[in-house]
């Protein structure tokens, strides 16, 4: 018994050794972790843009304010964003459209995956619009501020305050969902991962690695978005 | 001077004003009484078109502003309307609540407007919360900085719908001596409420509205004293027992 449990015990020294020394290859999953990170931001600032008139659109709907051609646009993307899986939308956009040009794959990932993004944040931002009493918007235009003015100085920064939580939670489950990026060869963290274990031929260590590197960075951006709550229940003039 | 000509407004099915045609003159207080759901806040809110009439027009100093070719946030900015739930900006101070419109609509420069901001805390006598947020103020309060805010766009007419139906009562009477003064500066005031006192003290003509129509109106005198139509006495008699 105690001899099984030595020997697995060096067997895992030995793989820790293959896995992450030799070749420097810990350094891959750095870089993996870079480039995730990197796919990550590109798209929520994306995503962000996106959402934002996205929302605008619909909302102007909800007020009576139809824009034609652009609302249907926009009503078009949220369904088959949310419709579709985002792998699907990542391989159609990498191989599909931009099939016959040379471009760096992180920038197409990152468009990727902002695309699909902005379909979620632009239900964030329009429950958040709406979230905002109506009174506010009626205020505002019987004051004689036009529709877009009372929407920027008015209701946008309610509706953003009260979409803060919502749109980290977002940024959570894009920074997990960029982990696919891997389909079209982006070096990501989990390929980054995936490559030690076809080299190694050890599955358990570095793909557990690449596990507890996204944990650790979902706690950390837990822990931010709650630190950021208080501090916005504290400015809270209500 | 307002001109209502044959206003109509429908919503779906359900008629809530029925061709409503009536003038109010610069420098008119009228008080419009009438039961709930009677058309009273809609027709105020035609006036500055937060609703859209189904049919008949509204002019305003020779305007047409059921014209969509008008510019409504211009005819909006002389007109000030008071809510009965206030609708202070909660993300602002109470001078920015006050200032945002006169400078986001280019009318004053930013010291211009906070001295203005300071001349309409200084009559509503809130001075010392110039710097606070709404949250912070008592209803009272807070129906007093709306409407200084209004003022702050110098309108030509205001318009008050139930400006103290959502205060406790201690606090109703700060708002009306408010009111009063306005109306002794020679404001034209269009104010809806169930304040039947203070209806009578400061208005020059009450119009009754019922199921959407203006039935009766008159001085305060002739309506309260000798309501000529039995539904203004049914109503009446339930107002003024309570
Ligand atoms: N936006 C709206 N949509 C549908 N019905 C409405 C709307 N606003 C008011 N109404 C209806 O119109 C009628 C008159 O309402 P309102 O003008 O608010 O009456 P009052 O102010 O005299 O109580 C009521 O039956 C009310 O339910
Ligand atoms: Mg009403």
């Amino acid at each position: 018994m105690n001899m099984i449990i030595a020997l697995s015990f060096s067997t895992l020294k030995e793989n820790f050794y293959n896995d992450f020394i030799v070749d420097n290859r810990w350094k891959w999953l750095v870089d993996g972790l870079g480039v995730t990170l990197k796919v990550t931001l590109m798209a929520s600032f994306l995503g962000i843009i996106i959402g934002l008139l996205v929302a605008l659109v619909k909302v102007s709907q909800f007020h009576g304010r139809k824009i034609p051609v652009l609302s249907q646009i926009a009503d078009a993307y949220v369904l088959v964003i949310r419709g579709t899986p985002a792998v699907v939308q990542l391989l159609i956009i990498y191989y599909v459209i931009f099939a016959s040009v040379a471009i760096d794959k992180v920038l197409v990932a990152a468009l990727a995956f902002g695309l699909n993004s902005g379909a979620y944040v632009a239900e964030i931002f329009r429950a958040g619009i709406q979230s905002v009493d109506r009174g506010q918007m009626e205020a505002g235009r019987s004051l004689g501020l036009s529709y877009g003015l009372t929407m920027r100085k008015i209701i946008l920064p309610q509706a953003v305050k009260n979409t803060l939580p919502a749109l980290f939670n977002e940024l959570i489950t894009l920074l997990k969902e960029t982990a696919v990026a891997g389909y079209i060869a982006v070096a990501d963290l989990t390929r980054a991962g995936d490559l030690i274990r076809a080299r190694t031929f050890d599955p358990l260590l570095p793909l557990l690695a690449v596990a507890l590197i996204y944990l650790v960075i979902v706690l950390l951006l837990t822990r931010l978005m709650n630190l950021l709550e208080r501090r916005l229940a504290r400015s809270d003039h209500r | 001077m307002i001109i209502v000509e044959n206003l109509n407004k429908k919503f779906g099915e359900l008629e809530v004003l029925r061709d409503i045609s009536e003038t109010i003159y610069n420098g008119e207080k009228i008080v419009i009484i009438g039961p709930s759901g009677s058309g009273k806040s809609t027709f105020l809110r035609c006036l500055n078109l937060l609703e859209t009439p189904t049919s008949g027009t509204i002019t305003i100093d020779s305007v047409d502003i059921t014209d969509p070719k008008t510019d409504i946030n211009k005819v909006r900015s002389q007109m000030g309307m008071v809510f009965q739930n206030f609708n202070l900006f909660p993300h602002l101070t109470v001078l920015q609540n006050i200032t945002l419109a006169p400078i986001q609509l280019k009318l004053m420069n930013e010291s211009e407007a906070r001295d203005k901001a300071r001349y309409l805390l200084e009559r509503v006598g809130l001075m010392d919360k110039i710097d606070e947020y709404p949250g912070r103020l008592s209803g009272g309060q807070k129906q007093r900085i709306a409407i200084a805010r209004a003022l702050a766009m110098s309108p030509k007419t205001m318009l008050f719908d139930e400006p103290t139906s959502s205060l406790d009562p201690e606090m109703i009477g700060e708002v009306l001596e408010v009111m009063l003064e306005l109306a002794s500066d020679g404001m034209t005031m269009v104010i809806v409420t169930h304040e039947m006192g203070f209806a009578r003290k400061i208005s020059n003509r009450i119009l009754f509205m019922d199921e959407g129509m203006i039935v009766e109106q008159g001085s305060p005198d002739q309506l309260f004293d000798n309501p000529q139509k039995e539904r203004t006495r049914a109503f009446l008699s339930k107002v003024l027992t309570r």
